[in-house]
C-alpha cells in the first residue's frame, strides 16, 4: 500500500489489531462435515418454524377472548383427552430417541420396531385431536363460530398437520432404510427427522400449556 | 364443477389495455420459446441452467428474472404516472377497477419478484466465491427456491390474463381484502403467490445462513469474510426470523377467505389491527433484507474502486449487525396512527430514528474509505456514489417520518411514497445495479459496456430525482396515495414533472438493455482474460472469468482480511505466481430436476386453490410430494471432476496471469 494510502487511514480502525500480521486466529475456518452442516441447517428451518408457531400462538394470545358470545376454552377442552394426547407425543419422542440409536448401531429390527411404535403412537395422537376437532364442530362449535375458535383451530390444527406430515415422512424414512439401508445420507435424513419429531413436542408443550391449561382453567 | 370458478369471464376481452398487454407478452413468450427450440438450445438449456445446482447459475437466473420482471413493474409504474398526469377534473385512462390492480401489481412486483430475487441472485452467485467455498450449503435446495420464486412470479402474470390481480394495495389489509369486500380472485392470486414464493424465500435464507457460518475455505474466520458476506449473513438471518411471520399472517387471511374463519374479519370477534401488526412484523425487517445486503455491495465496490481496504471494517460488522437486532424493534411506526397511545408510539419513534445511527456509521465508513484513496469512476463506483447522496436523503425524510405527530400528519400520503421510493430505489435498487455492473464479468467473462453503463447511469439517477422530488412536494400539499384522479390544481405540474421523471427512466431502461446487446455483439474487445478486472480485493478475482463449476482448483488458505489482495501483492513483488499446487479429484453435486419439477407442481396447485380446482389442488399437491421422495430415492448425488480436468482450468488461468506479469516485469525494465 503506498503512503497516501497510510496517511489516509493511519491506525487502520476497525481493522484486527491493526494489520493481519497479527492475527493468529485460524479457529473457525475449517471445512465442516456434511453431516454437521445438514443438522445445522435444519435446526436453522427449525427455528423459522417455532417463529412461524409464534405468530399462531401470538394470534391466540389476541383473540382468545373474542368469543363473540360463544363457547369460551374452558366451556369445550376436555382436560383427559388432552392429558392422552400429551402422553401419546411425549412417548412417541422416547420412541423415536430409541429408533435413533438403533440407525446409530445400524440395527434394522430395532430400528423397524422402534418408528413402528413411534408411527401408532402419532397416529393415535392425530386421531384423538381428530375426535375433539369433530365434536367441537359437530356441536355448532367450528373455525367459523367466533375468532377464538379461528385462533384454536389454526394453531392446534397447525400443529396436528406437522404431526401428519412427519407421520408421512417417518413411512417414508423406513421405507428408505428398507429400500437402501443405512446409508450416510439416510441417516443424515433420520438425525433431520428426528429433530423435526422432538421439535413438535416442545411446541405441544407450549401449546398444552397456553391454549388447553390456561383456557380451562379460566 | 371441473374446473371450480374458472369459466371464459375470466379472460378480460372486454378491456383492451389488459388484454393487449397480455397478447402482447404471449407473443413474446411464445417467439423466444420457439427461437429456443428452433437453434436447438432446449438441451442446453436443460442441462446447464434449468436443472443446474450450481450457486453461480442460480444466482445468474435469479438476477434475470428480476430484470424481466422490473420491466413488468416499470410498464405498471409508467401508466400510473401517466393517468395521474391527465386525471385531472377527468377520469384518464385507466378506469378505477384497473388502476388499483395496476398499483397493486406494481408494489407486488417491485419488493417480491425484483428487489428479493435481485439481492438472492446475487448473495448467491458471489457469496460461496467469497468465501472460498466451492458450493452453497444445500445445492438443490437453493434451485427449488430460485423455481418457486419464479411460481410466484408467473402466477403474478398470469393474472394479467386469467381473472384480475388485488386491488388492495402490495399489502392486502383486511377487512377490504376479506372475501365480503373482495369477492374475485386477485386477492387469491396475491395470497398463493407470495405463499409459495415464501417457502422459496426461506429455503434460500436457510440455505445462505448455512453457508455462511460453516462452509469456509481454511483459515477464513468470521471476521476475515467481505462485508459481503457479513450483510448476507445479516440479511438471511432476518429472511429466516420474518418470513415464516408473513406466511402465518398470509395463511390467517387464506383461511378467513377460504373457509370462514374470522381473524381479521368484522365480525365474530376478528382484528384487522392484528394483521397490520402481524404484516408488519414481517414488512420493517423485510425492507432490511433488501438493503443490507445493498449495503455490502456498495461496501465492496467502494473498497475496490477507492483502491484501498475498506474503513473501519470491525465497525462496519457491527453496525450490520445493530441494523439487523434494531429491525425487529420498530415496525409499529408504520401504522402510529392506530392509536396505541403517545407512550407506545414515542417507544416505537425513538427505535426507529436510533437506525439512523448504525446506518450513518456506514455512510461515514464509505466516505473515509473514498478519502485519501485514488478513486476510479467506473460504473459501479458511480451508482455507489448516487447512493449515498441519494439515500441520505431518504434516510433524513425517513427520520422525520418517525417522529409520531409528523407522521399523524404524512401518514399514507406522496410524502411517505416518495420516502419508500427513495430508499428502496436510490437505495436497494442502486445496489443491485452497482452489484450487477460489478460481479457481470465475473459471471459472464466479459465486462459491460462502459459508455452505455454510464449513460443509463445518469438516466436513472436524474429521472429519480425528478420523478420522485416531486412526491414529497404532493405530499406536503396533501396528496394521498393510489389516486385514480384528483381535482386539486396545485398537484398537477408536479404530477407532470413526475412523468417526466419517469421517461427519462425509461430512457435509461432502454438504455440498459441496450447495453446488454452492445456489451455482447462486443464481448471479445470487453473480454476479462485474467478474471480480476477491477483490480479486485476478494477472493472471487482470485477465480477465472466465469469462474469454472468448481471455482477452486485448489481451496485457499486465508491469512488476512483481503486474502487475495495479499497474494496479488506478493506476485507483483515477486513477478511470479505461487508454485502450482497439487491438483486433486473433485466431487461436485449432481444436476437435478427437483427444483423446476417441484416449482411445476407448485404451480398447479397455487392456480388451482385460486379458481377452487380442488381435484387438480391435490394432484399436484401428491405430485410435488413424490418428486421429493423421487429425489429421496437417488443413489449418485456427486460426481468427480478428475484433477486432470482440474489442473487444464487452472493452468490456463495461472498462464493468463503469468503473461500479465510477465508484461508488468517488461515494463519495469524498460524504466
Amino acid at each position: 500500500m503506498s503512503g497516501a494510502h497510510a496517511a489516509a487511514d493511519p491506525y487502520r480502525i476497525g481493522h484486527y489489531g491493526g494489520s493481519h500480521q497479527y492475527t493468529a486466529e485460524h479457529a473457525g475456518g475449517g471445512l465442516v462435515s456434511k453431516r454437521i452442516i445438514t443438522g445445522y441447517g435444519f435446526w436453522i428451518f427449525l427455528l423459522s418454524d417455532i417463529i412461524m408457531f409464534s405468530a399462531f400462538f401470538a394470534a391466540y394470545a389476541v383473540l382468545v377472548n373474542a368469543t363473540a358470545d360463544g363457547p369460551s376454552g374452558r366451556d369445550l377442552f376436555d382436560l383427559g383427552n388432552v392429558a392422552l394426547e400429551t402422553a401419546f407425543l411425549l412417548l412417541s419422542s422416547f420412541t423415536c430417541g430409541i429408533a435413533s440409536i438403533g440407525a446409530q448401531r445400524r440395527r434394522r429390527g430395532w430400528f423397524y420396531i422402534a418408528m413402528t411404535v413411534t408411527f401408532l403412537f402419532g397416529l393415535g395422537f392425530v386421531l384423538l385431536e381428530a375426535r375433539e376437532f369433530a365434536s367441537m364442530n359437530a356441536a355448532g362449535y367450528g373455525p367459523s363460530r367466533s375468532a377464538f375458535l379461528s385462533a384454536f383451530f389454526t394453531l392446534v390444527g397447525c400443529h396436528g398437520l406437522h404431526v401428519s406430515a412427519g407421520l408421512l415422512w417417518l413411512l417414508t424414512m423406513m421405507a428408505q432404510v428398507f429400500a437402501k439401508g443405512f446409508r450416510a445420507d439416510i441417516l443424515r435424513r433420520i438425525l433431520c427427522f428426528s429433530l423435526f419429531w422432538h421439535a413438535l413436542d416442545i411446541i405441544w408443550v407450549g401449546l398444552f400449556t397456553v391454549v388447553y391449561l390456561m383456557g380451562a382453567g379460566q | 364443477m371441473l374446473l371450480g370458478k374458472l369459466t371464459w369471464d375470466a379472460i378480460p376481452l372486454n378491456q383492451p389495455i389488459p388484454l393487449v398487454a397480455a397478447g402482447v407478452v404471449g407473443v413474446v413468450i411464445v417467439a423466444v420459446l420457439i427461437w429456443v427450440t428452433v437453434k436447438g438450445y432446449v438441451p442446453y438449456l436443460w442441462k446447464e441452467w434449468i436443472t443446474s445446482v450450481d450457486h453461480k447459475r442460480i444466482g445468474v437466473m435469479y438476477c434475470v428474472l428480476a430484470l424481466v420482471m422490473l420491466v413488468r413493474g416499470f410498464i405498471d409504474a409508467i401508466m400510473m404516472r401517466s393517468q395521474q398526469a391527465i386525471a385531472f377534473h377527468a377520469q384518464g385512462y385507466l378506469p378505477p377497477e384497473h388502476f388499483n390492480q395496476i398499483f397493486s401489481a406494481h408494489g407486488t412486483l417491485m419488493i417480491f419478484f425484483v428487489a428479493m430475487p435481485f439481492v438472492i441472485g446475487l448473495m448467491n452467485f458471489a457469496v460461496p466465491l467469497q468465501l472460498g467455498a466451492r458450493d452453497v450449503a444445500f445445492p438443490t435446495l437453493n434451485s427449488v427456491g430460485f423455481w418457486l420464486t419464479a411460481t410466484g412470479a408467473l402466477l403474478v402474470n398470469i393474472s394479467l390474463v386469467v381473472g384480475e390481480f388485488a386491488r388492495t394495495g402490495w399489502l392486502p389489509f383486511p377487512p377490504l381484502s376479506e372475501l365480503k369486500y373482495s369477492p374475485g380472485v386477485g386477492v387469491d392470486y396475491y395470497l398463493w403467490s407470495l405463499l409459495i414464493s415464501g417457502v422459496g424465500t426461506l429455503v434460500a435464507g436457510i440455505n445462505l445462513v448455512t453457508t455462511v457460518l460453516k462452509i469456509h475455505a481454511p483459515g477464513m474466520t468470521y471476521l476475515r469474510m467481505p462485508m459481503f458476506c457479513w450483510t448476507t449473513l445479516a440479511s438471511n438471518l432476518l429472511i429466516v426470523a420474518a418470513f415464516p411471520v408473513l406466511t402465518a399472517t398470509l395463511v390467517m387471511l387464506t383461511l378467513d377467505r377460504y373457509l370462514g374463519f374470522h381473524f381479521f374479519t368484522n365480525e365474530a370477534g376478528g382484528n384487522m389491527m392484528m394483521f397490520m401488526n402481524l404484516i408488519w412484523i414481517w414488512g420493517h425487517p423485510e425492507v432490511y433484507i433488501l438493503i443490507l445486503p445493498c449495503f455490502g455491495v456498495y461496501s465492496e465496490v467502494v473498497s475496490t474502486f477507492s483502491h484501498k481496504p475498506l474503513f473501519g471494517y470491525r465497525s462496519m460488522v457491527m453496525a450490520t449487525m445493530v441494523i439487523c437486532l434494531l429491525s425487529f424493534m420498530v415496525w409499529l411506526h408504520h401504522f402510529f396512527t392506530m392509536g396505541a397511545g403517545a407512550d407506545v408510539n414515542a417507544v416505537f419513534g425513538i427505535t426507529s430514528a436510533i437506525i439512523a445511527v448504525p446506518t450513518g456509521v456506514k455512510i461515514f465508513n464509505w466516505l473515509f474509505t473514498m478519502y485519501g484513496g485514488r478513486v476510479t469512476f467506473s460504473v459501479p463506483m458511480l451508482w455507489a456514489i448516487a447512493f449515498m447522496v441519494t439515500f441520505v436523503i431518504g434516510g433524513m425524510t425517513g427520520v422525520l417520518l418517525a417522529v409520531p405527530p409528523a407522521d399523524f400528519l404524512l401518514h399514507n400520503s406522496l410524502f411517505l411514497v416518495a420516502h419508500f421510493h427513495n430508499v428502496i430505489i436510490g437505495g436497494v435498487l442502486f445496489g443491485a445495479f452497482a452489484g450487477y455492473e460489478y460481479w457481470f464479468p465475473k459471471a459472464f467473462g466479459f465486462k459491460l459496456h462502459e459508455g452505455l453503463g454510464k449513460a443509463s447511469f445518469w438516466c436513472w439517477v436524474v429521472g429519480f430525482y425528478v420523478a420522485w422530488m416531486p412526491g414529497y412536494v404532493l405530499g406536503l400539499e396533501g396528496m394521498t396515495r393510489r389516486m385514480q384522479h384528483y381535482d386539486v390544481p396545485e398537484w398537477r405540474p408536479w404530477l407532470i414533472v413526475a412523468e417526466g421523471g419517469a421517461v427519462i427512466i425509461l430512457a435509461g431502461i432502454v438504455l440498459q438493455v441496450a447495453q446488454i446487446f452492445v456489451s455482447i455483439r462486443q464481448r471479445a474487445a470487453l473480454r476479462d482474460e485474467i478474471g480480476d478486472p477491477w483490480d479486485g480485493r476478494s477472493l472471487e478475482w482470485a477465480t477465472p472469468s466465469p469462474p469454472p463449476a468448481f471455482n477452486y482448483a485448489v481451496l485457499p488458505t486465508i491469512e488476512g482480511e483481503e486474502p487475495y489482495w495479499d497474494i496479488k501483492q506478493l506476485a507483483r513483488e515477486r513477478l511470479t505466481l505461487r508454485d502450482e499446487p497439487a491438483y486433486g479429484d473433485i466431487e461436485m453435486p449432481r444436476n437435478s430436476p427437483t427444483g423446476f419439477v417441484s416449482a411445476f407442481f407448485a404451480t398447479f396447485l397455487g392456480f388451482a386453490m385460486i379458481w377452487h380446482i380442488w381435484w387438480l389442488a391435490g394432484l399436484a399437491a401428491f405430485g410435488a410430494f413424490a418428486t421429493f421422495v423421487v429425489f429421496a430415492w437417488r443413489d449418485e448425488d456427486e460426481y468427480i471432476i478428475p484433477a486432470d480436468e482440474v489442473a487444464r482450468i487452472d493452468r490456463a488461468n495461472r498462464s493468463a496471469r503469468s503473461a500479465v506479469l510477465k508484461r508488468l516485469a517488461a515494463m519495469q525494465v524498460a524504466q
